[in-house]
């Protein structure tokens, strides 16, 4: 019998995910994800508990109705190498940056997938409502699923082939109403929680506070870290607010709290409605302009990730989502560097932001995508 | 093989059937409330009163020090919390050490919170606390010192009575947790110079959730917990009777069985060690070679997870430990295993094994077996290992 190890939340997708593989014929391990948690004591007392251990005890409850053996493993470290690091490093460059993507590819599938063909796995499987195909070139892809309006492609396209080949998304094929019918069915004692649009280890979604926090305790653990004057602190700084014309028009916060084709809380009058149209690390400036200059035809891509095609020949017209709540739009896309792609849409797209995935979709199916730089 | 073999004794044991069979009658036929007047409570206040006596025989103290609580985490707590609110008027430092249990160390954070200060003291590569660093950080303001009887992860017993002499030295209270130690070694409170301890029933084959905290007569205690004259006005809530019995039980046959049980947990904990020592390369034994728990191995296998590790051998009806347990199951590197000079990554590699006397030596070899294969397989996919060998 294969073993497969299902990635658990305590919620409806994975505890059914875990269900349908069992009723497939898979030795199905449960695990749980410990990937962030206040190491202060105190003050978890304080906010009454952590997240993660509801998740752990709703967890485990399903696997002990599955009758699956249950483990929790401990992913704090690559979590906060690959992710949080990430997260505050971008922000820091005046970028807006997608956790969601590096937590997918480097925790989710690199360090669990790891561990899961450790212990003697064949695959890891997710509750995510998307379906994973082998197309007649060989190479796997993902495939939108069938409940449009819970797509989650958008953040997995930078998993690899090496990944894509040892997973598993059993929920895919269904209906989410199905899904929530197959678990009162089986009275699968699981949590009913809202999709969360929160970055899940910032609270109260003061990402500005967590990175000035993260910082701070990260300056007070290493003496050779200071905050002032040092480049990378750069984006908590002070500065000016320009306008396209590049006059200076006001003083901003700190590049950290901004972000392309913002509105609300700049603090400044203009006359007509006053948007984020650009950062600008170099200067320290925030670009200020009217509502159509927002609007950009191209952006540039590096970082890239192939799923569909193993590589980009010439030119290839695809959809193009710039990011989690963006429909997607036309667009051609061609080659400008080893590692850099130029997307030119064919009606020009509100806040293209540095720092966010551009994902490229040919129908239902993930070509790939990259890091937008500008 | 389908059996069960349980390696993780100091996580918990398995209740003795005579103590069972002790506790019993107090679910069943004697259940009254020992604080009632009644001729059929006092049966159990009687009980109560025997398993206390028991208990303080054991360890040389008198009965009226022994408070029972509902863990040996409450003792803790009560020890550490009472002895800061007491002895606030002489001072607000207390001193302990960085390898204790998160029972004393999540404690000193949250006092440390309230206006206490807290002196972590170092231990050398075995685990032993350094004396002269202790002796250093007593202040005229020092109130207490808390230092563990013995490990729960490296096994390593410290020197409690030269602890014991200082404190006395320097007029400073004296606490010990003594979780693992009580019932596996001998302890005498005044010869050690022990002014509170701390202990737990189901590490020596007793119940679960019974504790006690002794304190020594003159030592002023503030209680924990509030709302009846329980346990000389120090700890209200109505007596776990059962519980309070069966751990008197427990301790009568731990007293009894010592000598001869411990030669045999020698006996086997030696024969692991020395068959991991000799067959799996690249693998360390934590902890104080001859001042160790006799149950205790902990053992770091490089290059390897010991999530991984523990969830194969899970697997294979194997019961081990990887560091203390915490609340979630998922593990973080040890604080001990950091404190006593290991690397992260090394320290991530760790396994500890605490054997009892049901355990066979035809266990420990099948465990033994196990453990190798499973280390070469984790090895094998490890890219640190990979590396490793190439540079070789």
């Amino acid at each position: 019998m294969e073993k497969v190890v299902v990635g658990m939340s305590g919620g409806v997708d994975s505890s059914v995910a875990a269900y349908l593989l069992q009723k497939q014929g898979y030795e199905v391990i449960g695990i749980t994800m410990q990937i962030w948690q206040d190491e202060d004591v105190c003050s978890m007392e304080e906010n009454g508990g952590c997240c993660g251990l509801s998740a752990v005890e709703d967890a485990r409850r399903v696997a002990s109705v599955l009758d699956i053996p249950y483990y929790v493993m401990n992913f704090k470290q690559e979590f906060r190498d690959n992710v949080i690091d990430y997260f505050v490093g971008e922000y820091l460059q005046a970028r807006t940056p997608n956790p969601c993507i590096a937590c997918n590819r480097y925790v989710k599938w690199e360090a669990l997938l790891k561990r899961s063909l450790d212990i003697g796995a064949s695959y890891i499987a997710t509750g995510h409502y998307a379906s994973i195909d082998k197309l007649p070139n060989g190479r796997f892809s993902i495939k939108k699923s069938v409940t449009q309006a819970k797509d989650q492609t958008y953040a997995l396209y930078n998993l690899t082939q090496h990944q894509l080949s040892h997973t598993l998304m059993p929920v895919g094929a269904f209906e989410k109403d199905k899904i929530r019918e197959l678990a009162k069915e089986l009275k699968l004692p699981v949590a009913n929680k809202p999709d969360s649009q929160e970055i899940c280890f910032v609270p109260d979604n003061d990402y500005a506070g967590f990175i000035a926090n993260y910082l701070e305790e990260k300056r007070q653990k290493r003496s050779d870290v200071s905050t002032d004057g040092d480049k990378q602190f750069q984006g908590m700084l002070p500065g000016n607010y320009v306008n396209t014309a590049g006059e200076i028009i006001g003083k901003h916060r700190g590049l950290i709290h901004y972000t392309v084709g913002q509105r609300k809380g700049l603090g400044i009058a203009m006359g007509q409605p006053a948007f984020v149209v650009e950062l600008r690390p170099e200067s320290n400036e925030v670009v200020i302009g009217g509502a159509n200059e927002v609007f950009s035809d191209r952006l540039i891509a590096n970082r890239l990730n192939f799923m569909a095609i193993e590589d980009l020949d010439g030119e290839m017209v695809v959809d193009a989502k710039i990011r989690y709540s963006h429909k997607g739009a036309r667009a051609t896309i061609k080659r400008t560097g080893p590692d850099e792609i130029l997307c030119i849409f064919e009606e020009p797209q509100r806040a293209i932001t540095p720092g966010q995935a551009v994902v490229f979709y040919d129908g239902d199916y993930v070509v790939g995508g990259g890091t937008i730089i500008k | 093989m389908d059996k069960k073999i349980y390696l993780d004794n100091a996580a918990t044991t398995k209740t003795r059937p005579e103590v069972v069979e002790a506790m019993l009658p107090y679910f069943t036929d004697l259940y009254g409330n020992p604080s009632s007047v009644y001729e059929f409570a006092t049966q159990n206040k009687k009980a109560v009163d025997e398993a206390r006596e028991t208990i303080a025989k054991a360890m040389g103290a008198e009965i009226s020090e022994i408070y029972f609580t509902g863990s040996g985490t409450e003792a803790d707590n009560w020890a550490l919390k009472a002895t800061a609110d007491a002895y606030a008027a002489k001072g607000n430092h207390i001193i302990t050490s960085k390898i204790e249990h998160h029972a004393i160390l999540h404690t000193c954070e949250y006092l440390q919170k309230h206006g206490v200060e807290v002196t972590y003291i170092d231990v050398d590569e075995n685990g032993i606390l350094k004396l002269d660093e202790l002796e250093k950080a007593i202040r005229p303001t020092t109130i207490l010192i808390s230092v563990m009887f013995a490990n729960n992860e490296i096994g390593t017993i410290q020197p409690i009575k030269e602890i014991g002499a200082i404190a006395k030295k320097h007029n400073v209270l004296f606490h010990t947790d003594a979780v693992q130690a009580f019932g596996q070694l001998e302890i005498n409170v005044d010869d050690f110079g022990i002014d509170m301890m701390s202990a737990s029933a189901h590490k020596l084959n007793g119940p679960k959730g019974i504790g006690f905290l002794y304190i020594r007569k003159g030592i002023k205690i503030r209680s924990l917990i509030h709302g009846g004259a329980q346990e000389r006005q120090r700890r209200a809530g109505t007596e776990n009777v059962p519980g309070i019995v069966g751990f008197g039980k427990a301790v009568e046959i731990a007293l009894e069985t010592m000598e001869e049980r411990t030669k045999k947990e020698i006996m086997l904990r030696n024969l692991l060690m020395k068959r991991v020592l000799e067959e799996i390369p690249f693998v360390r034994v934590n902890g104080d070679k001859v001042r160790r728990l006799p149950n205790n191995a902990n053992f770091s296998f490089q290059f390897i997870e010991g999530e991984s590790l523990l969830i194969m051998l899970d697997m294979k009806n194997i019961c081990g430990s990887s560091g203390s347990a915490c609340t979630s199951g998922s593990l973080d590197p040890s604080h001990v295993l950091l404190a006593i000079g290991l690397p992260h990554e090394v320290a991530h590699g760790s396994l500890r094994l605490t054997v009892s006397e049901d355990i066979t030596e035809e266990d420990i070899n099948y465990t033994v077996d196990r453990v190798k294969e499973i280390v070469e397989k984790l090895r094998q996919m490890s890219p640190l290992y990979e590396d490793f060998m190439k540079k070789r």
